[in-house]
């Protein structure tokens, strides 16, 4: 490939990218304050549900790993199970709800939705499994 | 008018709509639309270094990295090699997913199979440097169990992806 084909294909990607970008930078700086101001409050206490609360918490936030860690430090400080928090760390880094406009756009409807379905269902198996380890260690 | 609205990309579509949203933030809260646009403006001025590194390595790879070599590493006959790339460089390459999105889209239009694309999205929290502030939180055995959890998954994952959307 030339230089004037290589400026003129990756030109084009960032033509369609960054319209996206901005557009999930600004949705996500509508949503995160909602959302962190009411995450310890969704919590039930229930073994069985709060991991699926905490994995659709996670879905929904977007944010840099160790922003995750925070947030579920603070909520493992107030008394959420580890179980959940682990749920939610998970879906936070792997599932992205925002985020499916432009995983859509880029790599295919049916890749984003499956991709993200199954590591919605693998961040509460993944979660179980830790705590279960962590109970044999 | 419904001509008009197909014709616009849908990127530009779902700016519009976040746009929308935001105005109406804007009518019934103007403090709270301030902090949002300020929240907006910081994570995009952090946000735009990283594009212009992420753009100008798919630049130079577009240049330089022919489709055979992508279909040779990371194509369908790339076996366990290519799965052990993509694990690395998911563990390496750190980013924004929006960021990284169209530059696995462009290696996957080049030759890469469908199963490696998923797998290297769904591999993101493994990454050396955040590791010690999860271990911070959460001890070191919390951390590498789930470190190991997450690579075994995303293969699993990427599988499955690969094998329902090649079918």
């Amino acid at each position: 490939m030339t230089i004037q084909e290589s400026a003129k294909n990756t030109w084009n990607t960032l033509k369609i990218a960054l319209p996206m970008i901005c557009g999930i930078l600004l949705l996500l700086s509508i949503l995160n304050p909602v959302f962190e101001t009411y995450y310890p409050r969704i919590f039930t206490g229930n073994f069985f549900i709060d991991p699926i609360i905490g994995a659709l918490a996670g879905s929904v936030a977007f944010g840099i790993p160790i922003t995750s860690y925070i947030a579920g430090g603070e909520l493992l400080k107030d008394g959420v199970s580890l179980l959940a928090v682990t749920a939610f760390i998970l879906a936070w880094t792997t599932v992205g709800v925002a985020m499916l406009p432009i995983e859509m756009k880029f790599l295919g409807r049916r890749f984003a939705l499956l991709r993200n379905a199954i590591n919605f269902v693998n961040a509460i198996v993944i979660a179980i499994i830790v705590i279960l380890v962590l109970k044999v260690l | 008018m419904k001509k008009f609205l197909k014709k616009i990309p849908a990127q530009w579509k779902f700016l519009i709509f976040v746009l929308a949203l935001y105005l109406s933030i804007l009518l019934a809260d103007a403090g709270l639309a301030m902090a949002i646009a300020l929240q907006f403006l910081k994570t995009l001025k952090e946000v735009l270094p990283i594009i212009a590194v992420v753009f100008f390595v798919m630049f130079l790879l577009n240049l330089f990295i022919r489709p055979k070599t992508i279909k040779k590493h990371l194509g369908h006959d790339s076996g366990a090699k290519g799965w052990i790339y993509t694990i690395l460089a998911s563990i390496i390459i750190a980013g924004p997913p929006y960021i990284l999105m169209p530059m696995v889209a462009d290696f996957r239009r080049r030759g890469m199979k469908t199963s490696l694309a998923a797998a290297f999205l769904s591999n993101r929290s493994v990454q050396p440097v955040f590791l010690p502030v999860m271990a911070y939180y959460f001890g070191w055995t919390y951390t590498l169990t789930v470190s190991v959890c997450i690579v075994s998954f995303s293969i699993l994952s990427g599988l499955i992806v690969g094998r329902v959307i090649e079918k």
